[in-house]
């Protein structure tokens, strides 16, 4: 949603209370309004990772959150694109992201003599079945756990407040109602599954 | 460079500060007819354009982390979090303050037009009646020179006029006021009531200052949940919406931003002739004349003011003769605790959004039992349902369940919405160790002397505090939640909120019948200076374990009231 069309949205909301109560019509307009929220579609540059970073980025951050039948993955969210962004701002995350993809690499070349971006599958996830858990600290798998903690966090957090990210969630809110009401079949589903 | 225009206008009233307490005297007196200068330290404020309501994570390029990931890396500029309105913040560039050896303490301070009210929690509960004589009943701390009864046709003004919602229930600890309609419960609040129940434990609908009918032409709330970001509608309470922008259009208010007031001016007779204050943007030093002057900055920053008001006249600070102008600080008691729900796991999804705040709360509900361990009590706040998502809303997951891939994503989908967690907020009994005075060696940029802040809990509150979590943990089990966190040594000072977190800071400026006790009489009038109001939290003689906003605003009220009637006849 563009600034201008959440100022329309709010004026919309301002009008129609004043109006007596928030209409129908402007519930649905705040509902569509947020509907048409899509990132952008054009080819996105990296401004911080090299070309190879980037495209290890990419693998990682599927192999991360990747697509399922009810949701896009990762990379159709935006997730690389908020994470290059914020390394191009903060040299501190550049060298974060830039030592962690050169230690995938080494560590994948050691095991399989390839690099991360032309590893096969099982390859990929035998080595991040060791760095996804703490509990093989500590070992000389040490950076390769640290790195693969911030691009997890990173990746889910950029996920999740994208509109794919959302939707896949089942968020609802962030409209405008004139009647709070919770469904009785949630009321019900939780109920019958508690002990009190 | 000193600039004064002796010809410059004298105001009726000047009122420094403009949250809850100065937002309130500034509407009172403006209706009754009062010209007032309404001094703020900080930037006006403009909710079309300052608040960030209904705006996605995905509107800003950094979804709220801030520029680089700062979020990731340490505190960011904003208090609590980018999307919540501008009000303030733990640091201010320039304004330091001090914390004396072996203590801690944090400061949390507004600088703009309507301050913490911008984005505070909207929780409002009255007092009860035994809050106004705690040392009667324990023989700890010290009665108000008010009861119950004199404040509660003022508790009756206040949300009649900022709205506010519940159910009358008949609780003493909880009285009963002027309610609108609280909407339902959410679906975990439903369930922490079935558990509450079990555990004989009150869980009632939630007094919040939100309107959920159309309320002196403030339309009602649309139920989006971000009461922290602002409000464009004003359906829930600020100072800066529902006060100070109506009484501006009265024309008798006069409104200084930007204005940081240094000092009080008084006349040989002690009488307050004017505020000297800093204008930022010159960095020039000026003066607002005036017949009397209400204080209300914050209990904090009421009190600096005060002590660094000195003359040969008063050495300890204008109105001090008692020396109790910065004793008695307190803050409310804070312990959170949370656990996945398995009941709640892969709810069906609904729109949960609602007020900005829990729909039901629990009142202090042992108010009466005999042998507790500790004096006096606490409220808890509830929190769960579904949240919009930001940066970190999943860290726990991802750290709970670590890994990758669909079972990573199939484990969030199915724990959004699934905890539940509790907050306790508690009364810390006044002790001489807590106190704030003026750090004699630091100034601010503007060469006004900082406050220096001393804290110490006492056994009452950490065990208070350790009460808290038994609950929380009961409550959380009876619901099928399995607590993960460890119970904190509370007697050595782990787990308890640090003073200050709970921005309840209160009771500097106490009033009381005893002018050797206390700094303000029963009409928040200085004993030693007729002229001199307050009308934040300072006056508060105690910090019952219901947060403060609503008691600013009666007291405030009727402390406005009183200085009218004051004025009328002549005597002030």
């Amino acid at each position: 949603m563009s600034e201008l069309s959440r100022r329309d949205l709010l004026q919309s909301i301002a009008l129609s209370v004043t109006l007596g109560g928030l209409s129908p019509a402007a519930a649905q307009h705040v509902h569509s309004l947020a509907a048409e929220e899509k990132t952008s579609t054009g080819v996105y540059k990296a401004k911080a990772l090299n070309p190879h970073e980037y495209h290890t980025l990419e693998k990682l951050a599927d192999l991360i959150v990747p697509a399922d039948d009810k949701s896009p993955g990762a990379v159709a969210s935006g997730a690389c694109e908020f994470i290059d962004l914020l390394a191009s701002q903060n040299p501190r995350l550049l060298d974060i992201y830039t030592g962690g993809i050169a230690w995938l690499d080494q560590a994948m070349r050691r095991r399989y003599s390839t690099d991360f971006v032309g590893a096969k599958s099982n390859q990929e996830t035998a080595l991040l079945d060791l760095i996804a858990y703490r509990k093989n600290e500590p070992s000389e798998l040490g950076p390769g756990i640290l790195f693969f903690d911030w691009a997890r966090r990173m990746v889910v957090d950029a996920y999740y407040t994208s509109p794919a990210g959302i939707k896949a969630l089942g968020y609802m809110g962030n409209t405008s109602v004139s009647k709070f009401e919770i469904p009785q079949e949630a009321i019900d589903y939780a109920v019958k599954r508690s002990p009190v | 460079m000193l600039q004064i225009a002796p010809r410059s206008q004298v105001y009726d009233v000047a009122i420094i500060g403009s949250g809850a307490g100065g937002g309130t005297v500034t509407k009172v007196l403006a209706d009754l007819g009062v010209n007032v200068a309404l001094i703020e330290a900080g930037p006006p404020i403009d909710p079309a354009k300052d608040f960030k309501e209904h705006m996605w994570p995905y509107q800003v390029p950094h979804r709220g982390i801030g520029e680089g990931g700062a979020g990731y890396f340490g505190p960011t500029p904003w208090a609590f979090g980018y999307f919540t309105t501008t009000s303030g913040g733990w640091e201010l560039p320039g304004e330091p303050y001090t914390v004396a050896p072996g203590s801690k303490f944090e400061w949390f301070r507004s600088r703009v037009v309507g301050g913490r009210t911008n984005h505070y929690g909207r929780i409002s509960l009255r007092f009860a009646d035994y809050d106004f004589a705690p040392y009667s009943r324990d023989g700890l701390g010290t009665d108000w020179p008010i009861t119950y009864d004199e404040l509660s046709p003022y508790y009756d003004k206040a949300e009649s006029f900022i709205g506010v919602t519940g159910s009358k229930e008949g609780i003493r600890s909880a009285p009963d006021g002027v309610f609108q309609d609280c909407p339902p419960p959410r679906v975990h609040e439903m369930l922490v009531q079935r558990a509450a129940k079990k555990l004989n434990i009150p869980c009632i609908a939630s007094r919040l200052a939100v309107i959920t009918k159309p309320t002196n032409g403030r339309p009602a709330c649309h139920y989006c949940a971000q009461c922290g970001r602002g409000c464009v509608t004003a359906s829930n309470y600020s100072s800066s919406q529902v006060q100070v922008f109506p009484a501006l259009k009265t024309g008798r208010v006069k409104l200084f931003t930007n204005a940081m007031a240094r000092e009080l001016i008084a006349d040989a007779s002690g009488n307050v002739t004017a505020v000297s204050y800093i204008d930022k943007a010159t960095r020039t030093e000026r003066q607002i004349r005036c017949r009397s002057v209400v204080l209300a900055c914050g209990a904090c920053e009421s009190a600096r003011l005060l002590l660094n008001s000195k003359s040969a006249a008063h050495p300890n600070g204008l109105a001090n003769g008692s020396g109790h102008v910065g004793r008695n600080l307190t803050d409310s008691v804070g312990y959170a605790l949370g656990a996945n729900i398995p009941a709640l796991e892969e709810l069906p999804r609904h729109n949960s959004d609602g007020m900005g705040g829990m729909h039901v709360y629990i009142p202090w509900w042992l108010w009466d039992a005999k042998n507790k361990e500790f004096p006096r009590g606490y409220h808890v706040e509830i929190s769960g349902g579904f949240h919009m998502p930001g940066i970190g809303s999943f860290g726990r997951e991802c750290r709970e369940h670590e890994g990758y891939g669909k079972d990573l994503k199939d484990f969030i989908h199915a724990r959004y919405g699934a905890y539940v967690s509790f907050a306790g907020r508690g009364e810390q009994i006044p002790n001489e160790n807590t106190f704030c005075d003026i750090d004699p060696d630091v100034v601010d940029q503007y060469g006004i002397p900082v406050l220096r802040f001393h804290f110490k809990w006492t056994d009452n509150e950490l065990r208070q505090a350790q009460h808290m979590h038994d609950t929380f943990q009961s409550i959380l089990e009876t619901m099928g939640g399995k607590v993960t966190r460890p119970r904190p040594n509370f007697m050595t000072g782990e787990g308890i909120s640090m003073g200050g977190e709970i921005i309840h800071e209160l009771g500097t400026i106490r009033m009381g019948s005893d002018p050797n006790a206390s700094v303000l009489n029963k009409h928040c009038q200085a004993h030693e200076v007729k002229n001199l109001f307050v009308a934040d939290a300072a006056p508060f003689v105690s910090n019952p374990d219901k947060n403060p906003t609503l008691s600013i605003i009666a007291l405030a009220w009727r402390t406005a009231e009183y200085l009218a009637e004051e004025m009328r006849k002549g005597n002030v």
